[in-house]
């Protein structure tokens, strides 16, 4: 029987969670690192066993992690994230120019084929890729260099690029996103980048159609489909058919659509999740109840999904590296919270368990089918 | 041989119990001591001092001998009985945070 490992990263340290492939009973293992926090782990699609993570604190800055046997020891790996040539200014909350400075690293996306090649995403906005296992790390520049950079500005979290997509069915195609740029896309390997912004609106910029400015929280597809592309923006659910090109919105009869995570059901490219928060100024669930909202309409039309849930007093929030699917048959799905929960559905939402109550935040949720 | 004491979690990461002792050559410095932690503990590379600047972690501070040298500049002497092995140098997260 398959099984299933769930690297959660949280404010205190990474935890790894194993089940059989009923996902009821668990063993938790953890914390590594305790005190670290850890904004982001994942394994290597081609070497499950391969799983990177970045770890960081405030005292004394970013390290990263690798582990070579699934989880169970760590070997430190390279942290030197060092902008190609002199890295020049983006803009400030102010409006004034602010040299680009690295603070960390937010998320790590191995190749698909290939356990030492990693891209890694950071702040200030920034992709890098290493083709060693993590040990050097080279920025793919043209991303930052893009004619829009210099007007790129940090959202509330930062100016962190949080989502790196690899197209399976062509890895030269890659998306990424930033708060607040926006997204872009490139279809050679990095070497050149667009920007996939047109038909997203934001009404708090000045020009709420302009080419950068949106924060863009998280997009996802489904791999068979890498073209159809979902997004959760600040406010608005989007999609889009045509790798980007044009965003329309799909937000539909939700309650509301601010929120952070967005992800695909592993077997129907239709169907897909959303944890709606209550608003950009109160980072809650609606009313104090925790729903996951499921469409199997790709958007438009959703349902809440509710049972097992907390319904009453609950104000955690559930940040945007923190849902994941699996691809078991029945898939499963999975996220956690800033209360330290992290749930599972073994039934693609019909119903929810908490694997863990009382863990520290949760920052990550990242599912293997082992 | 120089004494030096490192925080909780660099002496996690670094797999080290309580002091640890460094050969520096020379003249001995903040630089010559650090630029010794991190050969010989590879792991803490960038946790101690910014590659970019090569300044102190602004959350950090260097003491010895009863005295606050995290100002001092790198390329200074430390004190003699730090250099004579007597005190240790001692790198110290700040008590911040609540």
């Amino acid at each position: 029987m398959s099984r299933v490992r769930v690297l959660v990263g949280t404010r205190k340290g990474a935890f790894i969670l194993t089940a059989d492939g009923k996902r009821e009973n668990w063993s938790v293992d953890g914390p590594f690192f305790g005190g670290w926090q850890f904004y982001h782990l994942k394994g290597s699609p081609a070497d499950p066993n391969r799983i990177y993570a970045s770890q960081s604190n405030d005292w004394f800055g970013q390290t990263m992690q690798r582990s070579s046997d699934g989880g169970t020891t760590w070997e430190t790996i390279g942290n030197k994230f060092t902008y190609d040539g002199v890295p020049g200014t983006h803009q400030w909350y102010d409006g004034t120019p602010h040299p680009w400075e690295f603070k960390r690293v937010w998320h790590l996306e191995p190749s698909l084929t290939d356990p030492d090649t990693v891209y890694a995403g950071i702040e200030d906005a920034a992709i890098f890729k290493s083709i060693d296992g993590g040990q050097n790390w080279t920025e793919l520049s043209a991303l930052r260099t893009h004619s829009t950079g210099s007007k790129w500005t940090p959202g509330a979290g930062g100016m962190c690029l949080h989502t790196i997509l690899i197209d399976p069915k062509n890895h030269q195609r890659m998306f990424v996103a930033i708060s607040a740029a926006g997204a872009f896309r490139t279809d050679d390997g990095g070497s050149t980048w667009k920007t996939i912004t047109k038909g997203l609106y934001s009404k708090y910029m000045p020009n709420p159609t302009a080419e950068v400015g949106h924060c863009v929280h998280r997009i996802a597809f489904h791999p068979s489909k890498p073209d159809t592309l979902f997004m959760q923006k600040h406010w608005d659910v989007m999609r889009s058919d045509n790798a980007g090109d044009l965003w329309t919105k799909v937000s539909g009869n939700l309650p509301t659509d601010f929120g952070f995570v967005i992800d695909v059901h592993a077997h129907e490219p239709e169907t897909v999740f959303i944890v709606p928060i209550k608003s950009d100024a109160e980072h809650y669930p609606l009313d104090g109840r925790l729903q996951v909202f499921r469409s199997r309409t790709g958007g438009n039309e959703w349902e809440p999904l509710t049972k097992g849930l907390p319904q009453k007093d609950c104000y955690v929030n559930v940040l945007r590296e923190a849902m994941d699917v699996d691809s078991l048959d029945q898939c499963g799905v999975y996220f956690g919270t800033t209360g330290g929960q992290v749930y599972v559905s073994a039934d693609a939402g019909d119903s929810w368990t908490a694997i863990v109550h009382d863990l520290p935040p949760v920052v990550s949720v990242e599912v293997q089918t082992l | 041989m120089i004494r030096v004491e490192l925080p909780f979690h660099l002496r996690k990461l670094a797999n080290v119990d309580q002091e640890v002792t460094v050969d520096v050559a020379g003249v001995v410095t903040q630089r010559a001591i650090i630029d010794a932690i991190e050969a010989r503990y590879p792991m803490l590379r960038g946790t101690i001092r910014d590659y970019a600047t090569d300044r102190r972690k602004p959350f950090l501070r260097f003491f010895a001998c009863e005295e606050d040298l995290s100002f001092e500049q790198p390329d200074s002497p430390v004190p003699a009985p730090v250099a004579a092995g007597a005190e240790p140098f001692m790198i110290v997260g700040a008590l911040s945070g609540g």
